[in-house]
């Protein structure tokens, strides 16, 4: 137990924000130079709870076994001191989490030593403790803008939680300081105010920094605000050191009414800042400069954009992966487990979500795998950070999928949940097997599913129709082969990606008979095909349903001959967003690939001359959005579903996500 | 006489093997040609007009047969036959006229035709059934179709008279000749002319800052962006690509050699452009006569996206590429598979494909036509305005006759 508290490195960081660094870790030779902290010294000597058995602690690394604490917890119920807000959600968040992790996910509660009960407290004590911490890291998530996966919840997350803690850590800070000492308020901040800056300026992260400097930033607007600002990062770390020490802990159980409401707020809150993941949108000048200075693959922009999309990254293929092969055993801070994967996406030797999302979350793992947190650091917070760059970095390589949103966010919950008592490798080891767990269970066992669904669709003499290459389907078709149905497949393919060749190698080669051609002879084909079978990107809280650049077309004129269209799409990659068209959201391509055509049609080639002349541009597409009018089923994990159930799943699936 | 056969031969050849593309240069060859046999054609005193309509049919029906697909062929055959009629119809009344001045003593019919003669008589006969194909078939014209042959016999009988006129006989037949070839001039011109005629409409159609989406390549369509852009209109156009011939590249290096805003797109992209897109301007292969286009491969799509998001799906056709008949299953019968290799390299799937027991088989299609019915088309701009699908047949009615529909 106390081997496992030793390795949590978050009391440490919470030092390392406000001491510095030069200090020896014991508690009895840093306490007395905390100056600035007097009013939390006071609140230890002064409370009465200090008595409680680790009350006497020696360091702050070594902090008792906090189940014999936690029962002292809730004998303390009377306590009058009101709790800081945001902790108080936090934990209100952990405990529903950590309880959800015992029942849903087995190794979790196994890793835990302590039994379920004290497991789902001692995690809430442990997240109350960084409760503050975490709104740090959302902080620093804000200063690592990864390119726009969750970026406006990163920007968001920062003011609103600041708010929260701002009223209610202020209020907080300002009674404890009422009841403990006789000191005033006036006293007590001040001296922070001025010490502050400068230490925090020596002792904190990189990170931490660039977070202040943008809060200042952000303060410098408003003239007043910025004092506020230092009170409130006073009062902020009040709390934190506070809760370093055990005895404000045993106030928590009372919370108040008022409090507790507000915990709710700001649970809905935080769920609402969890939803919009929009993407970053590259017309907004500022904002591309600065993600730009940040990026590792240095991205030349096409030259002749289309100006129906400069809010989408329009750049140039290939030209930089020479450069960023070489730099694969030079670069230090992105994995190079990920910095293959990144490598391969913007090569493009990975296409096709599931394979992309697959092979970025094994990187993760591995990356995880070789993960060490920094002696001053905290490991949830650290790995956030982390993954966050990562994230960021494969972005710039190629803009993530909606499927790997998702995936990302799962890992991101997983790691925000982590258990604080587990030691590092148990820590990472959980995280493995998460991912482990979601390629299995998500992806492969719900393509498994899905299969056996949509082969009972298929009966003996039907010609169907495909578009593309969707792993799903084509296991589908070879599945229906393998059990003696009979049936033709028709496979529609589009420029310039040409995937169907790829499907259709596979079922030739398997026995299969087929017809190919291109999707401008759709509506000459239709006419012989009895089912439309399409694999899908994401499919959108309306129905949306978001997948190759093509699929819309495919399933319209399938609409139009009446031929029944079957999205085949697993349960993970739901989105909640809703879409309208596929202007707003998309991904732009090579424009090249779309400019060279095939040599046998010699004269159309003198084309190819014409790229430099700024009237012509080329376009390619990668996604579209078929409306919800055009599918007649959905095949998911979750069985056989209508477009309209979507946003129902969705919402199921997310909070199973969040709980997972 | 033979050269006129070899020429003939020829073309049939170049349309067989495809070798002639485009529905207005098949035109053009085709009236060209025609006029060639008309001009060799040697006529006969009697029926000059059935002689030439005879000689022009034997002809259409090799061109034909050579490409029924080309239905520019047929629509060509079918207005030079017209053209022939029409003249003769026109001849005929104004010999009549003369003759009703020159023997107005003569109050018979029959009479008449006595003393001009048998040519005369037989031009006569001609312009009534003539007469009778511009009119829609009735009861009257068929009970006035019967006397007509039966009276051949007898003015054939009766050739007294005939001396006097015979220097008017060789001016008639000679005159009836020249007259068919200036109207096969005018239909050259018209033919060739008919980019402009429809070009000078676009500006009212094409507004500021539009979004225009086309496909394939079209001359005509080519010709209406540039002379919309011309007259100052500042617009962008999207092209589709037309993925197995690329005829969007080459429209999209035109238009953007002339100085327009072009975007080039892949097909399968159409439908996630559209709902950007004011308008869809295509070229049409062929009109039919219910108000159905036939396009390049892939036109449907567009069509239906076009109506999904309610954007007006604009065709744009000369006269000669309108086609009297009505399609049945236009989408196969009128339709004509490509070369597979234009999608699949020869030999590509070579190794995958065992030609023993249980192995799968592979089938390329290539279509090179779509057709798109006429509730999907907003609006049909022809070099004599625009009208609507519905109204087609009728504007079809006037440039041929009833007669030569079948061929």
């Amino acid at each position: 137990m106390d081997t496992r508290r030793g390795a949590l490195a978050v009391p440490k960081v919470r030092r390392v924000g406000f001491f510095t660094p030069t200090e020896p870790p014991p508690e009895s030779s840093q306490r007395p130079n905390r100056s600035q902290s007097g009013p939390v010294e006071a609140t230890t000597s002064s409370s009465p709870l200090s008595d409680s058995p680790s009350g006497n602690l020696i360091s702050p690394v070594l902090i008792p076994p906090s189940r014999h604490h936690s029962d002292n917890l809730t004998s303390h119920a009377a306590a009058p001191v009101p709790v800081p807000g945001p902790a108080a959600f936090r934990r209100y968040l952990a405990h529903d989490r950590s309880l959800h992790v015992g029942s849903y996910n087995a190794p979790d509660s196994l890793l835990g030593t302590s039994p379920p009960s004290s497991n789902g407290e001692f995690s809430e004590d442990s997240v109350s403790l960084f409760g503050f911490q975490r709104s740090d890291s959302t902080k620093l998530s804000a200063s690592f803008p990864n390119g726009g996966f969750d970026l406006t919840l990163a920007v968001r997350a920062p003011q609103e939680s600041e708010t929260i803690i701002e009223t209610a850590s202020a209020s907080e800070g300002k009674k404890k300081i009422a009841e403990v000492s006789g000191k005033s308020e006036s006293v007590t901040t001040k001296p922070q105010k001025e010490k502050e800056p400068k230490s925090l300026k020596d002792k904190t992260t990189k990170a931490e920094r660039r977070a202040i400097q943008e809060a200042q930033r952000a303060a410098k607007a408003a003239a007043k605000g910025e004092g506020k600002r230092h009170a409130d990062e006073s009062v902020e770390a009040n709390p934190g050191k506070a809760a370093k020490k055990p005895q404000p802990k045993k106030e928590r159980p009372p919370i108040s009414s008022s409090v507790s409401e507000k915990t709710a707020v700001a649970v809905e809150k935080e769920k609402r800042m969890d939803v919009p993941q929009t993407q970053m949108q590259y017309d907004d000048k500022s904002r591309v400069d600065k993600a730009k200075r940040r990026a590792v693959v240095e991205q030349t922009e096409t030259k002749n954009k289309v100006e129906l999309f400069l809010h989408l990254p329009q750049y140039e293929r290939g030209s930089q992966l020479p450069n960023l092969s070489s730099n694969f055993f030079t670069l230090d801070t992105i994995h190079h487990a990920v910095y293959k994967v990144g490598l391969q996406h913007l090569a493009g030797d990975i296409s096709g979500d599931n394979a992309r999302c697959i092979a970025m979350l094994q990187a993760f793992e591995e990356a995880i795998k070789d993960y060490t947190t920094p002696p001053m650091k905290d490991l949830t917070m650290d790995l956030t950070t982390k993954i966050n760059g990562y994230v960021s970095f494969l972005i710039e390589c190629r803009p993530l999928s909606m499927s790997m949103g998702n995936a990302i966010r799962f890992l991101k919950n997983q790691i925000r949940k982590l258990p604080v008592n587990l030691s590092e490798p148990e820590a990472k080891a959980s995280l493995c097997s998460d991912i482990g767990r979601f390629i299995d269970e998500k992806i492969i066992l719900s393509d498994k599913v899905i299969v056996q669904h949509a082969v009972s669709k298929i009966r003996d003499g039907e010609v169907l129709l495909t578009y593309g290459f969707s792993c799903v389907v084509e296991m589908i078709l070879l599945y229906a082969h393998e059990i003696g149905k009979k049936f033709r497949v028709v496979i529609v393919d589009a420029r310039p990606n040409l995937e169907g060749k790829k499907l259709l190698r596979r079922l030739v080669s398997r026995g299969l008979d087929c017809t190919y051609t291109h999707i401008n002879a759709i509506s000459y084909i239709m006419r012989e095909a009895t089912r439309v079978f399409l694999g899908a990107s994401s499919i959108f809280s309306n129905g949306t349903l978001y997948s190759k650049v093509g699929t819309a077309c495919v399933a319209m004129v399938a609409n139009a001959f009446s031929v029944p269209v079957i999205v085949c799409c697993e349960a993970y990659k739901f989105h909640e967003r809703v879409l309208l068209d596929s202007i707003c959201s998309n991904e732009l391509g090579d424009p090249d690939a779309v400019a060279n055509i095939p040599s046998f049609s010699t004269k159309a080639k003198q084309s190819k001359m014409m790229d430099n002349n700024k009237n012509l541009q080329f376009l390619n597409l990668m996604y579209d959005s078929t409306p919800s009018e055009y599918i007649s089923m959905i095949v998911s994990d979750y069985g056989m579903i209508p477009p309209t159930s979507i946003p129902v799943i969705v919402r199921e699936y997310r909070r199973e996500n969040l709980l997972l | 006489m033979p050269d006129v056969q070899s020429m003939v031969a020829e073309f049939v050849n170049k349309l067989r093997k495809r070798k002639i593309e485009g529905s207005q240069a098949t035109a053009k060859c085709t009236v060209e040609l025609l006029r060639s046999v008309i001009s060799h054609q040697r006529v006969p005193h009697a029926n000059q007009a059935a002689a030439l309509i005879d000689a022009v049919k034997a002809v259409g029906q090799q061109l034909v047969a050579a490409n029924p697909v080309e239905l520019a062929v047929g629509n060509v055959v079918r207005r030079v036959l017209h053209i022939i009629r029409e003249e003769d119809l026109s001849l005929t009344t104004a010999a009549m006229a003369g003759l009703d001045l020159l023997d107005a003593s003569d109050d018979d019919d029959i009479d008449n035709c006595k003393g001009i003669g048998y040519p005369a008589m037989s031009a006569a006969v001609v312009a009534a059934a003539a007469r009778s194909t511009l009119r829609p078939p009735s009861l009257q014209t068929l009970l006035e179709g019967t006397p007509e042959s039966a009276t051949v016999p007898y003015t054939s009988s009766s050739g007294a008279d005939s001396e006097s006129k015979t220097a008017d006989k060789s001016s008639l037949t000679r005159k009836l000749k020249h007259d068919v070839i200036e109207g096969v001039n005018q239909l050259i011109q018209e033919i060739s002319g008919c980019h402009e005629q429809i070009a000078e409409q676009a500006i009212e159609h094409i507004h500021q800052n539009e979004v225009i989406l086309t496909l394939g390549s079209s001359r005509t369509v080519l010709e209406f962006l540039c002379a919309a852009k011309e007259k100052k209109r500042s617009f962008r156009v999207f092209v589709a690509e037309g993925a197995p011939r690329y005829q969007g590249h080459l429209l999209a290096k035109e238009l953007v050699a002339r100085g327009l805003q072009t975007t080039v797109i892949t097909d399968s992209a159409v439908f996630a452009m559209i709902s950007r897109v004011n308008m869809v301007i295509i070229g049409a292969h062929a009109v039919m006569a219910n108000g159905g286009v036939i396009g390049p491969v892939g036109v449907n799509m567009a069509a239906l996206a076009a109506k999904k998001h309610a954007v007006p799906f604009v065709v744009l056709a000369g006269s000669h590429k309108l086609c009297p008949l009505y399609p049945h299953n236009p989408e196969v019968l009128l339709n004509e598979l490509r070369s597979p290799s234009e999608l699949l390299d020869f030999g590509e799937f070579s190794d995958c494909l065992d030609f023993g027991a249980g192995s799968g088989s592979l089938q390329v299609v290539n279509p090179t036509f779509d057709y798109v019915p006429p509730n999907l088309v907003s609006l049909f701009i022809t070099d004599t305005g625009g009208h609507n699908p519905s109204y087609m047949y009728r504007l079809i009615a006037d440039y041929y006759s009833a007669d030569d529909l079948v061929m």
